[in-house]
């Protein structure tokens, strides 16, 4: 696949995703100067876009960045419990502070969702049998163990509600004003791509790489730490959404291999495609109320990532 | 022999002192209202917790392992599968719906084609590794979730409240009118299953040994196959899905008895998972006064005695 036929699939979607929704808008309404419709046009419309684009592009990136520090193909937020961590990072703020400000959210989530993957990557690093299957399995569990302390300190609260609407990921309330903290990840996607040189050669194991001369601890944290960030402003703003940092960089790897400088503009082109291919589902199938993308992505999502598995072990090994 | 049939009476007593337990403690005001209450619970849960031993420990059997269970494979969401498909295609007053019976049959008729088709495809042919199967039975248990979501959005919103009061069953909201189904179900399972005890013991040596010695496989492994849907669909009905207390039990049950004996294993398993389930409802209601549900706190100790599991395994396996 080449690059411009992701970045023309990529605008064609986008400008698909601007027109449609509940109230009809057309070019002619905007290029006449209907201001009522220009409004939700810029309020609503725009920002979503602009949502969709920036989560997508920032989880598959944290997602390729996680694969190649781990040196496994299938660790991503999803399966390594950083998502699970900033919910429960999120919760526990609300139970800190009784008038909690967003300020304090955004550090809550963030330090837990930073400690958590750290925590897990620590406990890979005790395990020997470092089975591409495996590793992700633990991951997993690991999440649900988070998440049942989230559920039980929520049910303890009566902040249940609160919780699970940081579970629900869904670009339906991305209107100006809302989602801004998403421009957050685009440093981390700059720095990312700047790093990915390093990250390519910290993939190849810490004794390889400090013989290049890498201080691959430095590296490793540098990534981890970008990775907390896109999870944050993702999960504060939009929610949870799964598998998409798991299946697209899997994907581009397939076709272009495992060189980060090369495989980053792919990967985060494609995940802005898929993420738009499954907002727009969920907007047309029960037009004109809405499916929440996280219901879009995890179906696909998840068919995808069970083919992966099932046909692609082979490949999943090298 | 012995030992196991002493172990075996202390568990039975210990059951019954957690159900008194739940039955007679604390009871404030009316001892009528009260009592045949905490008695239907109790029933309810005693109900699921013999079917989820007994299926676990059989479908281990004849999967030749020790940390897939049904509910694992993603058997009980499949019950959630089944019944928003009905719902979804034929409504809340269709024939399906209000036959109980047909309903019942209808879903386990769905999953018992689910079982047999996770069985051909995955269990078959031992070329694959039992994590493999394991990710893929969590992920196919997260595609049917995220449908049953999907199809969820899509349903009138006056069904789908007569659907989510089919779906949502817990300790405190059992379904009193399938109480008595559940339990005939129960005995005849039992019936059943005494008659295939000793044959069972035959095939833990393996498929080649088990037809050796003049056991029809094939065959038992569908009655199985059929058991455990029915098993699962009975529980799923009554109570809602608890993903890991199978696993749990199951393994408690072969470290406590350490024998072979399936009709040993099977009641051992079955009179532990009461104690855990009435015990455990016990000690979050009365002692501890959580709000919490039991099952939250299944999943999180579930979820850790998981982790430990596999990596026991993997010590052995690496």
């Amino acid at each position: 696949m080449r690059f411009w036929m992701l970045i023309i699939a990529a605008v064609v979607l986008s400008i698909i995703s601007l027109f449609i929704g509940a109230i009809d808008i057309r070019l002619s309404d905007l290029l006449s100067g209907n201001t009522d419709k220009m409004d939700i046009f810029l309020i609503s419309r725009v920002p979503r876009l602009m949502a969709i684009i920036m989560a997508g592009a920032g989880m598959s990136i944290a997602g390729l960045i996680m694969q190649s520090l781990s040196r496994n193909k299938f660790v991503s937020p999803t399966t390594a419990g950083t998502f699970d961590a900033a919910r429960l990072g999120i919760l526990i703020s609300m139970l800190f502070f009784s008038q909690v400000t967003y300020t304090q959210q955004i550090i809550f989530c963030f330090a837990f969702a930073l400690a958590g993957t750290f925590v897990f990557m620590q406990i890979l690093d005790r395990i020997k049998f470092k089975d591409v299957i495996f590793v992700p399995l633990i991951g997993i569990m690991y999440g649900n163990i988070l998440s049942a302390i989230t559920t039980f300190l929520g049910y303890e609260s009566d902040l249940l509600q609160n919780v699970a609407s940081w579970l629900m990921g869904s670009f339906t309330l991305m209107i100006s004003g809302r989602y801004e903290l998403l421009y957050v990840s685009i440093p981390a996607i700059i720095l990312a791509y700047m790093y990915a040189n390093k990250f390519t050669v910290a993939g190849m194991g810490e004794d390889f790489a400090k013989n290049l001369g890498l201080s691959y601890k430095v590296v490793l944290n540098i990534g981890l730490i970008l990775v907390a960030i896109i999870s944050t402003t993702v999960v504060l703003t939009v929610g949870v959404i799964p598998f998409v940092g798991l299946i697209v960089p899997n994907i581009v790897s397939l076709y272009l291999g495992d060189h980060l400088r090369k495989t980053i503009p792919h990967t985060a082109a494609l995940g802005v495609v898929f993420l738009l291919i499954c907002d727009i589902i969920g907007r047309i199938v029960v037009h004109p109320y809405e499916i929440p993308v996280n219901v879009t992505v995890a179906v696909i999502g998840s068919a995808i990532f069970l083919i992966m598995l099932i046909r692609g072990r082979a490949y999943a090994k090298k | 022999m012995r030992k196991n049939s002493t172990k075996l009476l202390i568990l039975s007593l210990l059951a019954i002192v957690c159900v008194l337990l739940y039955g007679f403690y604390d009871i404030k005001g009316g001892f009528d209202y009260a009592f045949p209450r905490r008695m239907i619970r109790v029933a309810a849960m005693a109900i699921t917790a013999i079917a989820i031993a007994y299926s676990t420990v059989v479908f281990q059997t004849i999967t030749r392992n020790r940390i897939l269970t049904p509910s694992v494979m993603g058997l009980d969401s499949m019950y959630e599968v089944v019944q928003t498909l009905i719902y979804f295609f034929a409504g809340s007053v269709s024939v399906w719906v209000v036959n109980k019976y047909l309903n019942f049959g209808a879903a386990i008729a769905a999953m018992m084609i689910f079982a047999l088709l996770l069985y051909r495809f995955l269990f078959r042919a031992d070329k694959h590794p039992i994590y493999l199967l394991l990710l893929i039975g969590m992920i196919i248990g997260t595609l049917l979730g995220s449908l049953v979501t999907f199809l969820q959005v899509l349903i009138d919103p006056v069904e789908y409240l007569s659907l989510q009061n089919r779906l949502f069953a817990n300790f405190m909201n059992v379904k009193k009118d399938l109480l008595l189904v559940a339990a005939g179900i129960l005995a005849i399972a039992f019936v059943f299953g005494y008659r295939i005890m000793d044959q069972l013991d035959v095939m833990s040596l393996g498929r080649e040994n088990a037809i050796n010695l003049g056991i029809n496989y094939d065959r038992i492994v569908m009655n199985i196959l059929i058991l455990s849907s029915v098993l699962i669909a009975t529980s799923t009905a009554l109570v809602g899905p608890i993903t890991f207390f199978g696993l749990i039990v199951a393994n408690v049950a072969y470290q406590f008895f350490s024998t072979y004996k399936h009709s040993i294993l099977i009641l051992g398993a079955s009179l532990i998972s009461i104690v855990a389930l009435v015990g455990g409802q016990f000690l979050v209601e009365h002692i501890f006064e959580l709000n919490t549900t039991l099952s939250v706190i299944i999943n999180f100790v579930g979820g850790i005695y998981f982790i430990y599991l596999l990596l026991k395994e993997s010590r052995s396996a690496a």
